[in-house]
């Protein structure tokens, strides 16, 4: 009965990852103020009470500001980074690569409070968005290395020679032919890097000056208990924000791929 | 006029001296091949003439003009990769076209040129293809039209044939010899493989180890290898001990093993010095089997092993007084019956074939 239990297990597995996302929608529309079975009856006031609270709209506006600016900062970060290390030899390559991922495995706790301490104390800045943004960036760019490097890896280095030999400069056959042929790459690891920046929260709530991020507002609401359900509101609508802009990127990615002949394998959906 | 001439190319990876000295004259016209076994420097020569590789010592000069610090799209030569580089998220139209780009033609002066160009290849009518829905010889034909529309003075082959499949071969090498008397341009071709170097070319430069080891056109090449080791790599060779008997004035004896006393002319002497101890060089087809009749020179030998190819067949003959059995290539004629595993024969050859090598 080995594949009993196996069946078992993905199904329990499958409950235990969605089960909580299912019950935010359910609880936005739910007329009751308190998070408790059984549900009441049918409201969209939690919605219509988002939309009057300025606050959130400022955390909202921070929060996309911030993560636009963080993904695409670590997204050219990657390219360079990644490009250099599939292409170029250079001393030092491999502790130089190291030092960039390590961020990925830093615990976020210890970059928030020593990037405080060189922000408050040593280089005596005030706390702001661009604060935020470089330490967002700072745990973004491995992940967008990581995804880029295995996009230039694939490249026949022999394309770009080509477009050089046909007359073209390094910097045209780079814009020309190896940008589209990573774009899929670029796509992917941007929407990645928005993604993680706009859900931080650690770092964000160290650096963040007067302007709080979405995370940030948020978890300070949820010490007012009236406040809940509105939260609730605001979750499914991220929610379906984040399942549209999944599907817009894998509509990308599928067609970048389609594009150049190539096996669709991995993504997303 | 040469087109193209290395003067002392040094080429350094690190320690590693990959190419030592090359000098060398590539004419207007011409269908030049490198032709050398693996890792000897074919690729890194050619990647010097085209520009992607600096030397670290000599000069390359190009249609007159030294190339030194001119960089990889400034230089009159254009390269067929040995992958094809054909860029996958362009049309076969737009691939062939791409050099042209910056020249800012009009459109249908463009779309003229390039299907000028699909056609020289025979490949007309597939400018709207999606450039990765080709077969591997179309690749090869679209690497082609799009190095040869820019007109270049010198197109440069690094194996492009190696990974079609041998049918596919076979057709591209008569191909590509058409389309370079028709264009008149010089190609440099990069192989391996000494076949399609005898078949292609008119003259071979040989490489072992980064050297030259003997620039030649074909039938010279075959004819008379300058050392051992060229006259191996380019088809087969037998090789006998040999110790010379006798200087005449229009000749030169030698003993040689298995074959006795034959009279060498001396174009067939190696040049500079050579010494007592010689080996001498032989062809499986000038070597032959006696059928009839009872020519002057002829040794007995014992066929040991033989491989029957319909039109030809080759024979492992051991002679007496030599170590290890010749190879003898006999055309198989109905007079002619093939020997069996075993057989006791008489082998005579063709003294004005032999080379002799400085041992
Ligand atoms: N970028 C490089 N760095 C270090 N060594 C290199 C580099 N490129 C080539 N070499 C070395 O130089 C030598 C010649 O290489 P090259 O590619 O010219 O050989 P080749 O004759 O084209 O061989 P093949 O038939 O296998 O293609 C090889 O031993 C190779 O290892
Ligand atoms: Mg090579």
């Amino acid at each position: 009965m080995k594949g009993g239990w196996l069946r078992i297990y993905a199904i329990g597995y499958l409950v235990f990852l969605y089960l909580p996302v299912v019950l935010l929608p359910m609880f936005a529309f739910n007329e009751g103020t308190v998070i408790a079975f059984p549900l009441k009856g049918f409201t969209t006031e939690w919605f219509v009470q988002l939309a009057g609270i300025e606050a959130l709209h400022g955390a909202l506006l921070n929060s996309v500001f911030i993560a636009l600016v963080t993904a695409s900062l670590s997204v050219i970060f990657g390219i360079c980074a990644a490009r250099a290390s599939t292409r170029f030899r250079f001393p030092f390559k491999g502790p130089i690569m190291g030092a960039i991922m390590v961020p990925l495995v830093l615990p976020e706790i210890i970059v928030a409070v020593s990037l405080l301490v060189v922000v408050v104390q040593v280089l005596d800045l005030p706390l702001s968005a661009w604060t935020v943004i470089a330490g967002h960036t700072l745990i973004c760019t491995p992940f967008a290395i990581a995804i880029l490097s295995s996009a230039f890896q694939g490249l026949d280095q022999s394309l770009e020679e080509a477009a050089v030999d046909l007359g073209e400069t390094r910097w045209g056959a780079f814009k020309n032919i190896i940008l589209p042929l990573v774009s899929p790459g670029i796509v992917a690891s941007f929407l990645i890097c928005f993604t993680i920046s706009l859900d931080e929260f650690i770092i964000a709530f160290f650096l963040t000056g007067a302007e709080p991020t979405l995370p940030v507002y948020i978890w300070s609401q949820l010490r007012f208990p009236t406040k809940i359900p509105a939260v609730m509101a605001l979750g499914t609508l991220m929610l379906v924000a984040s399942l549209i802009i999944l599907s817009v990127a894998e509509y990308y990615r599928r067609r970048g791929v389609e594009r150049v002949g190539g096996k669709d394998s991995g993504g997303f959906l | 006029m040469s087109i193209i001439s290395l003067k002392a190319i040094e080429k350094y990876y690190g320690d590693y001296h990959a190419l030592k000295g090359i000098d060398c004259e590539i004419a207007e016209g011409e269908f030049f091949s490198l032709l050398g076994p693996s890792g000897c420097g074919k690729t890194t020569l050619l990647r010097v003439i085209a520009g992607f590789e600096d030397v670290s010592s000599g000069t390359v000069v190009i249609g007159g003009q030294n190339m030194a610090g001119v960089p990889a799209n400034k230089r009159p030569t254009n390269m067929v990769f040995q992958s094809y580089a054909i860029f996958p998220h362009l049309s076969v139209a737009e691939n062939v076209g791409y050099g042209l780009r910056r020249a800012r033609l009009p459109r249908a002066e463009l779309a003229e040129k390039v299907n000028g160009a699909l056609k020289m290849v025979g490949l007309e009518g597939f400018g709207g293809r999606a450039s990765h829905a080709l077969s591997g010889g179309q690749r090869q034909r679209v690497a082609l039209a799009r190095a040869l529309i820019l007109e270049p003075k010198v197109l440069l082959l690094d194996e492009p044939l190696s990974a079609l499949d041998k049918k596919m071969r076979e057709q591209m090498q008569t191909e590509l010899r058409r389309l370079q008397r028709q264009v008149g341009i010089t190609f440099i071709l990069v192989t391996h493989d000494q076949e399609e170097a005898l078949i292609m070319s008119d003259r071979i430069a040989v490489m072992f180890e980064g050297e030259i080891a003997q620039l030649a056109a074909p039938q010279e090449l075959y004819r008379r290898p300058l050392t051992r080791r060229v006259g191996e790599f380019i088809g087969v060779m037998n090789f006998l001990d040999a110790r010379q008997v006798d200087t005449g004035i229009s000749q030169v004896r030698f003993d040689v093993d298995g074959l006795g006393e034959v009279e060498i002319k001396p174009e067939q002497l190696p040049k500079g010095a050579r010494s007592f101890y010689s080996v001498v060089g032989l062809r499986p087809e000038a070597l032959s089997i006696v059928y009839d009749g009872s020519p002057k020179s002829a040794v007995p030998g014992k066929v040991v092993d033989l491989s029957y190819y319909g039109d030809m067949t080759y024979y492992e003959v051991q002679l007496e007084g030599t170590s290890s059995p010749v190879t003898i290539s006999m055309k198989n004629l109905t007079s002619r019956p093939v020997l069996e595993r075993g057989a006791e024969t008489q082998v005579t050859w063709d003294a004005g074939s032999l080379v002799v090598f400085a041992s």
